[in-house]
């Protein structure tokens, strides 16, 4: 395998409701400083690709209008993927070790306030079974929770302690949309949602977008002072009938890690795109994180949750602490589909 | 690091207006059975799937690779879903390629659909969302200012797009999966056809359709394994251009050019009107088959027309092409690309039926989509390069 690593790392400020700008305007400033932090020249980025969904921009060929962002002439080698951003970083690492590309840049966007959120995931499900019972994505989501709490795999006490956790280390990142000193007690006080998540066991509905440039060995180390090489990334899907799962489990997840080579040394932190506190707890046994693990250090998707771009965002957090000397070695996860229907690893590491 | 990558299998549904008869479920699994069929593979042989599709409005399902991952044999697996407009189904296939020439997998399934039934198009492609140029109802309508640009540059005679028309309809009778049929088809019945938005006459329209197509791609081991001949891939290329760009040439547009140059180039071809032996190519309104000619570089500029009027296009001509019928024939729009793909690599193959070229050794794929400014395009062989 080629060695790659990420160099760079941009994202938007996330917030609930980007009122003045389209989604090429959102993007216009976080591609630039992408490519900029690099220190590769525009010109010489090999291949591109990005992730995003017609329906969260409410419009079909919502990514032709965002190569607008890209100054895409002379024409690029470009590809996008219907998935969030993480997958279309794969594409890239794919295109880099067949030797098409030295060199490439990632993005992903997602204007959630386009729609009503939870109703627009309600046209994610199988349009024969599922989506005539008109069931939304956090109900999908409070039907895991309940089979992880009727399991004994958490209790409604841990997964407040996600939350507090989560949006307290966000204060510490100037992106984030949801961040703060909350308490336990106070939060496992309040009514439920729909039972059992309460509204702090629920992701922020947010505005956003990421990007991420690759290279490959040697332009990595002539561009980057400590590259985040990615020494392992994978990624499985499972049934998309809830009945055919064990929804208290995630066993793509633990098969993608295994495949990515999560367990092959220790790790110091992961960023998990966990939308709902009690996936984080979920993830947390599937990959068998000790501990020792800082999770979520810039206070994950529970602190901001661009849809499309919030699994990409992951491996620019976990990159970027590699690359500030934070961390040695990180693992970076996304999820997208009900229930974490589909799961990605991808293991970071400096030299 | 590269491994080379094979066409092991292919399959495609039959393609209409409205397969009431099956799901979206069914339509895909009935594509990509006829694939692993002809692979003499069984589901569990499959390493990954990769997916295609246009907008997901057409269907009305949000990320539906999603709901199909059980249908297609994905759960466990890792499973990727394409979407580049128009082009898509090529593209789908040249990621496909690009798991097995870098090494990851070994044998990989590649599916690529539209049930265009279950939704409707116009409507999808019709939301005008504030601030924004729209898309123009019907692909016709944005398309035909160009083509009579192109007529005019090229000084091109006005019945050329009849003479495509009544080519590919005819290369269609010989296509067991073919969508529109029509027997004794005649140059008259073409011109009288109405006009839609001219010059684009309604028999020179692609239809709306259901379908699906599905290849099963393989490393050596696998080609060696495998119990027909394979289509080995040369080389592949993608290219994209703006929307809004001034600088914009839509009638021959630098992208598609780019991209050609750089695909000739990967296969080591310097004189591709002599070395393909026939391509299968996105002509969704007639007169994109002369103006791809010249984007390709199979005729020079201007006189793309000519081979359609010499007749250097049919499929007993120098330079066949749509083969199948081509998209004027059948078009499940996320499809539309793989199964010019899926054409070019049954022709090297040897198993393109009634309408095999003889002696096909090395063809060309071609899809676009979006305003003419995405494209993907493989050149196949009957031997790894």
């Amino acid at each position: 395998m080629r060695e790659v690593a990420v160099v760079s790392f941009a994202q938007t400020p996330y917030v609930r409701r980007e009122r003045r700008r389209s989604e090429v305007e959102m993007l216009v400033p976080v591609i630039g400083q992408a490519i900029e932090r690099s220190g590769i020249p525009k010109a010489e980025i090999g291949f591109t690709c990005s992730g995003s969904s017609d329906y969260i921009a409410g419009q079909a060929f919502a990514f032709v209008g965002a190569v607008d962002a890209l100054g895409a002439w002379p024409p690029i080698s470009e590809s996008h993927v219907e998935m969030d951003g993480a997958w279309a970083l794969y594409e890239a690492w794919i295109k880099i070790q067949c030797g098409h590309a030295d060199s490439a840049l990632v993005f992903a966007f997602g204007r959630a306030s386009m729609g009503t959120l939870p109703e627009t995931l309600t046209m994610q499900l199988d349009p024969y079974t599922l989506q005539p019972l008109g069931v939304d994505a956090v109900s999908l989501a409070a039907l895991q929770a309940r089979a992880a709490l009727d399991a004994g795999l958490c209790t409604e006490r841990e997964m407040a302690e996600v939350a507090v956790r989560s949006r307290g280390d966000a204060k510490r990142n100037a992106f984030a949309q949801l961040k703060g000193d909350y308490e336990v007690a106070k939060i496992l006080a309040e009514p439920h949602l729909i039972s059992p998540l309460r509204k702090h066991d629920c992701p922020p509905i947010t505005d956003g977008a990421a990007a991420v440039v690759l290279a490959a060995g040697d332009v990595a180390r002539r561009v980057c002072r400590r590259p985040a090489w990615i020494r392992g990334i994978d990624h499985r899907i499972e049934p998309h009938q809830p009945g055919f799962r064990d929804l208290t489990a995630s066993p793509s997840t633990a098969l993608a890690a295994k495949k990515a080579g999560a367990d092959k040394a220790p790790l110091d932190l992961a960023e998990l795109h966990a939308p709902f506190t009690h996936q984080e707890l979920i993830l947390r046994r599937a990959l068998a994180l000790p501990a020792s693990v800082r999770i979520n250090p810039s206070g994950g998707p529970l602190a901001a949750n661009p849809m499309m771009a919030a699994g990409l965002a992951r491996i620019g957090e976990a990159a970027q602490r590699i690359h500030e000397r934070d961390a040695g070695r990180a693992l970076a996860h996304a999820t997208q589909g009900h229930c974490l229907q589909q799961n990605l690893v991808c293991v970071l590491e400096g030299e | 690091m590269a491994e080379n990558c094979a066409v092991i299998g292919v399959g495609q549904t039959q393609h209409d207006t409205k397969r009431i008869d099956v799901s979206q479920v069914g339509l895909v699994r009935e594509a990509a059975l006829r694939a692993l069929e002809d692979a003499e593979l069984d589901w569990k042989d499959i390493d990954a799937v990769v997916i295609g599709k246009a907008p997901d409005l057409f269907e009305g399902v949000m990320m539906p690779e999603l709901f199909l991952a059980e249908a297609l044999g994905g759960a466990g697996k890792p499973m990727l879903r394409v979407h580049t407009a128009g082009s898509v189904g090529g593209s789908t296939a040249i990621v496909a390629a690009s798991l097995v020439q870098a090494c990851v997998h070994e044998r990989v399934l590649t599916v690529a659909y539209e049930k265009q039934s279950e939704s409707n198009a116009m409507w999808a492609l019709s939301i005008q969302v504030p601030f924004q140029q729209g898309v123009v109802a019907g692909a016709g309508g944005y398309f035909a200012p160009l083509i009579r640009a192109y007529i005019r540059r090229a000084n091109a005679p006005e019945d050329t797009g009849i003479r495509v028309a009544l080519k590919d309809r005819q290369n269609a009778l010989k296509n067991p999966y073919a969508h529109l049929k029509f027997p004794g088809i005649t140059f008259e019945q073409v011109a009288q056809s109405p006009m839609l938005w001219d010059p684009i006459r309604y028999l020179e329209t692609c239809p709306s359709s259901d379908g699906a197509c599905a290849m099963v791609l393989g490393d050596t081991k696998a080609a060696k394994r495998a119990p027909h001949k394979s289509a080995w891939v040369h080389a592949t290329a993608m290219r994209t251009e703006p929307t809004q760009f001034a600088g914009r040439d839509q009638v021959n547009p630098q992208a598609g050019k780019d991209c050609a140059k750089e695909l000739y180039k990967k296969a080591g071809i310097t004189r591709p009107r002599q070395e393909i032996d026939c391509a299968e190519i996105y002509v969704p309104f007639s007169w994109f088959e002369p103006m791809w000619m010249e984007n390709l570089g199979i005729a020079p500029e201007g006189q793309g027309w000519k081979m359609t009027y010499e007749g250097a296009t049919a499929l007993d001509g120098d330079f066949p092409v749509n083969m199948s019928g081509g998209v004027l024939s059948s078009n499940p729009i996320g499809a539309s690309g793989m199964l010019r793909f899926a054409e070019a690599a049954n022709q090297v193959r040897g198993l393109a039926g009634e309408h095999q070229v003889g002696g096909a050794r090395r063809a060309l794929g071609h899809a676009y989509g979006g305003g003419s400014q995405y494209f993907s395009m493989w050149i196949v062989g009957d031997q790894p390069l």
